[in-house]
């Protein structure tokens, strides 16, 4: 269905290519799924399959590629619109329309259909993908899962045969990233499509997969195979083949009902064990509270009555749906938004009070687009200033991005860091001046497992430093490696808040895999078991 | 009362171009304000509850600073006009042999209103423009672009879909300095927001230009490659000519009747052109947006306001460029003034805007957003 012989491509300015000679083929009705780094050519991959690339991002491609008997050197997208979707990460830039129903027909209108054909596709999609009720529906107006379902159905509604999809939960809750694959699964399994993914979330995704290909990135071979055969090798995995590995079983599990199957004796020979956990500084006073808070946006309340109070070096987590209430939550702290009712303080001021740089001394928030606060051309004028705005010593920033990063070159542009690294130079920005409370919004949204990682190390050491973190997130298995507490929001309201290991256990939606293979035990993480079998071990 | 429903974008458009190049041929002030007025007015019965229906406001402020500019121009480097001498500033001319360029110098009234009344026009003009940006649906403008000549569409959609972003990108930039400590106002702030806003702005404009191609927009029919060359060349010589002519026609200093043949050949040609591609039916529609008595309504008041801002300059040439030296107080023009009369009608003419579906959720998003 897609042949890839002998491609490389080339971006202008580049020393080296992005792919190289990449030779595969992939058969009709497969889910693939495509892994790799941050910044090694997925995306790449992925446009060039519908001749994106080069045709609308420039650089040279060798070799050729052929999708259903076509080569994307003579077909540019357009004419291979009725072969190839293309949904791509962030659906909303890539609307066409305004409403549901319009945004549906819109690739049918291009191809040309009957309007007779176009009112039945456009019935049968909304069938398909669940979204009869929508349809009236303004875009802007959806939740993300919704917008992820309507971009997919965009594309679905004019029949092509391959389906191309860039990470396409990154953005989503859990209870919307599943809604998403299912929708996927029933169409490789009802209807024979072939659907191409890139992920990170692996575990998420890696169950359902028939190949996984791995881009390795700069310019080494791509790799391709059965999941589980991938999956025993690859230095990155989900948790749950982590732990497979841990206790060596056999086959791999790649999903949890498999793993819960061959859990029994690890669970029988943990009774008794007590995960460790991160010790929390014993100050008792609260850096941050809020109390009794309300925001409104005209009339509607995306906040009502909110009770919250953060200590020095504690990790918190807000979990909830898409549209919760999370990242208001996070933008009063900061004193931006519409004005709050009820009383918030930050280190026993209100935040909104704050001139620009005293705000910046107590309080720091790195937000969902983290570019959004980067303006200069190269990182090293970047990082002065943010010395200037911190009014600390020269060359603070440069010193915890050297720390963070340290691969980062002082003359590169900031738009060409992949999307970890301009997270880490934002968090470098904010923490130059030292705040006290630090505030993430989706923090390892489009960030790979070594990132993350990073990511979750250096959170740790600030915590144990003292600061205060609030994160927002839908990663439960960043939250259950970093957090102390957590809190969930629905709707504008605390319906849970306490110790990780008893509200993440006792919900499905927000339990991380080794949380699902070991309950009713509450273990997390892969290194709490691991830890505890050391342990064992030691004591036997 | 009639239905509620979405005018159709191409009736705005021609509304408010009409009314911009009204503006341009006259530099009465008490005209341009007045057309500013009924801009907004229409603006305000008519704006849709959309991020883009700001986009009215920011052209105003570009406005006062194109007005502003251009008075401080004036003033440090423009030629002495006039002999009212308002404020005595020092002053050099530079020698003969640098161009004789004067810097600085007394301030003359009449030199301080010709200034004023060019950038007032200006503004005008601009602000027209805003008031098509914050009324005409952007998108539904999208679905109505020809796909006759393939490059040309894909720069009109980035064209048009750039103001728009814009305008819903400032609000998330004043957060972002507000994050990293600075002030949100004054003009450093807008200085330094001004590139991350513009590049974000076309980066995703481009975005949406890539996601239409992928989708099949601009797909070739069975058009043999003759006819697309006729197709082509058709289109491209119909928007010259008509470029000329609308040229002709707005530059005050040259006269109507050349403009508008030249203008109305052009359109001709393109039309001709577009209904030519069009004949092969490439693309179909599900819901084609309507062009009913109201677009009719809205159209014709546009058209209706620049044929009387020509009548008005053929018969009253000195009511229509109040004279600045003497300085005159402006006069008021009748053709013009029901010219404006007419312009206000889309205010009632077009339709109420549908209610968005679900307010709640709409909401919340923006925050998540």
């Amino acid at each position: 269905m897609i042949r890839f012989e002998d491609v490389s491509v080339t971006y202008p300015g580049a020393d080296r290519p992005t792919l190289a000679h990449v030779s595969l083929h992939i058969p009709e009705g497969e889910l693939v799924l495509v892994v790799g780094r941050t910044g090694s050519g997925k995306t790449t991959f992925l446009r060039a399959i519908n001749g994106l690339v080069p045709h609308f991002t420039g650089g040279t491609l060798k070799g050729r590629v052929i999708v259903d008997g076509r080569d994307t050197a003579t077909h540019p997208p357009r004419e291979l619109a009725d072969v190839v979707g293309v949904v791509p990460q962030d659906p909303m830039s890539a609307f066409v329309t305004d409403v549901v129903e319009d945004e549906l027909a819109y690739g049918m209108e291009s191809l040309g259909l009957p309007a007779d054909t176009m009112r039945r596709r456009v019935e049968e999609t909304l069938d398909l993908l669940g979204l009869a009720d929508l349809r009236g529906r303004a875009l802007r107006t959806l939740s993300g899962g919704q917008r992820q379902r309507v971009a997919i159905g965009a594309v679905l509604a004019a029949h092509p045969r391959i389906l191309v999809l860039d990470e396409p939960t990154s953005a989503l809750d859990p209870g919307a990233a599943e809604e998403v694959l299912a929708a996927l699964q029933r169409l490789v399994h009802d209807l024979g499509v072939t659907v191409v993914l890139a992920e990170h979330r692996l575990e998420r995704v890696v169950q359902y997969a028939d190949q996984v290909i791995v881009v390795p990135g700069e310019g080494r071979p791509i790799l391709q195979g059965t999941p589980a055969d991938m999956m025993r090798s690859a230095p990155i995995a989900p948790p749950v083949v982590e732990l497979g590995r841990l206790a060596g079983w056999h086959p791999l599990p790649l999903s949890v009902r498999d793993a819960r199957r061959a859990a029994g004796p690890l669970r029988d020979l943990l009774v008794g064990q007590q995960p460790r956990l991160r010790a929390v500084p014993e100050d008792d006073r609260p850096v941050a509270t809020v109390d009794d808070l309300t925001v409104r946006y005209g009339v509607n309340a995306a906040l009502s009555h909110v009770d919250l109070s953060v200590r020095a070096g504690e990790v918190v987590a807000l979990m909830g749906r898409n549209g919760a209430g999370k990242s208001t939550l996070l933008h009063a702290l900061v004193g931006v938004g519409p004005r709050p009712e009820g009383d918030i303080r930050v280190e026993g001021r209100d935040p909104r009070a704050l001139p620009g740089s005293a705000l910046l001394h107590s309080v720091g928030l790195v937000p969902q687009e983290p570019s959004d606060l980067l303006e200069a051309s190269t990182i090293a004028e970047e990082c002065r200033t943010a010395d200037r705005d911190a009014a600390c010593e020269p060359g603070t920033t440069r010193a915890l991005l050297a720390l963070m990063a340290p691969e980062i070159d002082d003359r590169m542009h900031p738009r060409d860091l992949s999307e970890g690294q301009r997270l880490l130079l934002v968090l470098c920005i904010i923490l130059a001046a030292r705040p006290p409370v630090l505030l993430l919004d989706e923090p390892t949204r489009g960030l790979d497992y070594p990132t993350k990682a990073r990511l979750a190390q250096v959170l740790t050491d600030l915590a144990g430093a003292g600061h205060a973190i609030v994160l927002a997130t839908h990663d439960v298995e960043l939250v259950a490696d970093l957090a102390d507490r957590v809190v969930i929001l629905a709707d504008g309201e605390v319906v849970a808040d306490g110790r990780t290991a008893r509200v993440v256990t006792s919900s499905p939606m927000f339990a991380p895999q080794v949380a699902k293979i070991l309950s009713p035990q509450e273990w997390l993480t892969v290194e709490q078991v691991a830890d505890a079998l050391v342990s064992i071990e030691e004591a036997g | 009362m009639p239905d509620a429903r979405w005018l159709h974008p191409g009736a705005w458009w021609v509304w408010a171009l009409g009314m911009a190049a009204a503006a341009s041929r006259t530099t009465n002030p008490l005209l341009l304000l007045l057309l500013i007025a009924v801009a907004a007015i229409v603006v305000q019965a008519r704006r849709p509850e959309e991020p883009w229906g700001r986009s009215f406001g920011f052209f105003v402020r570009l406005g006062i600073i194109v007005i502003v500019v251009r008075v401080a121009i004036q003033l440090l480097f423009g030629a002495a006009v006039g002999t009212t001498r308002l404020v005595d500033l020092p002053g050099v001319t530079l020698p003969v042999w640098m161009a004789g360029v004067r810097l600085g110098g007394d301030v003359m009234l009449e030199a301080l209103l010709m200034a004023l009344y060019d950038g007032l026009r200006l503004a005008t003009i601009l602000i027209c423009i805003g008031a098509a940006n914050s009324l005409a649906s952007p998108t539904r403008l999208l679905k109505s672009v020809p796909a006759a000549l393939y490059e040309l569409g894909v720069s009109v959609v980035v064209a048009l879909t750039f103001a728009p972003q814009l305008v819903s990108d400032i609000d998330r930039l004043r957060t972002a300095r507000r994050l990293r400590g600075r002030r949100t106002t004054g003009l450093r702030a807008i200085g330094s927001a001004a590139i991350p806003v513009l590049e974000g702005a076309l980066e995703r404009s481009v975005t949406l230009a890539a996601a239409m191609d992928s989708r099949g927009y601009g797909r070739r029919g069975p058009l043999s490659a003759s006819q697309r060359r006729t197709t082509s060349a058709l289109l491209l010589g119909g928007l010259v000519a008509a470029a000329i002519g609308m040229f002709a026609l707005v530059g005050s200093g040259s006269p109507a009747v050349l403009g508008l043949p030249l203008l109305l050949l052009g359109a001709a040609a393109a039309i001709g052109a577009l209904v030519l591609a069009g004949r092969t039916r490439v693309r179909t529609r599900y819901r084609p947006d309507p062009w009913s008595l109201p677009e009719w309504c809205v159209a014709g008041s546009g058209v209706a306001v620049v044929a009387a801002f020509t009548i008005g300059s053929l018969v009253d040439p000195v009511g229509m460029q109040t004279p600045f030296d003497p300085p005159t107080w402006p006069g008021l023009p009748l053709p013009a003034l029901a010219g404006m009369a007419i312009a206000l009608l889309p205010a009632v003419a077009a339709p109420p805007l549908p209610q968005p579906a679900s307010a709640p959720a709409h909401v919340r998003e923006e925050v998540a957003a």
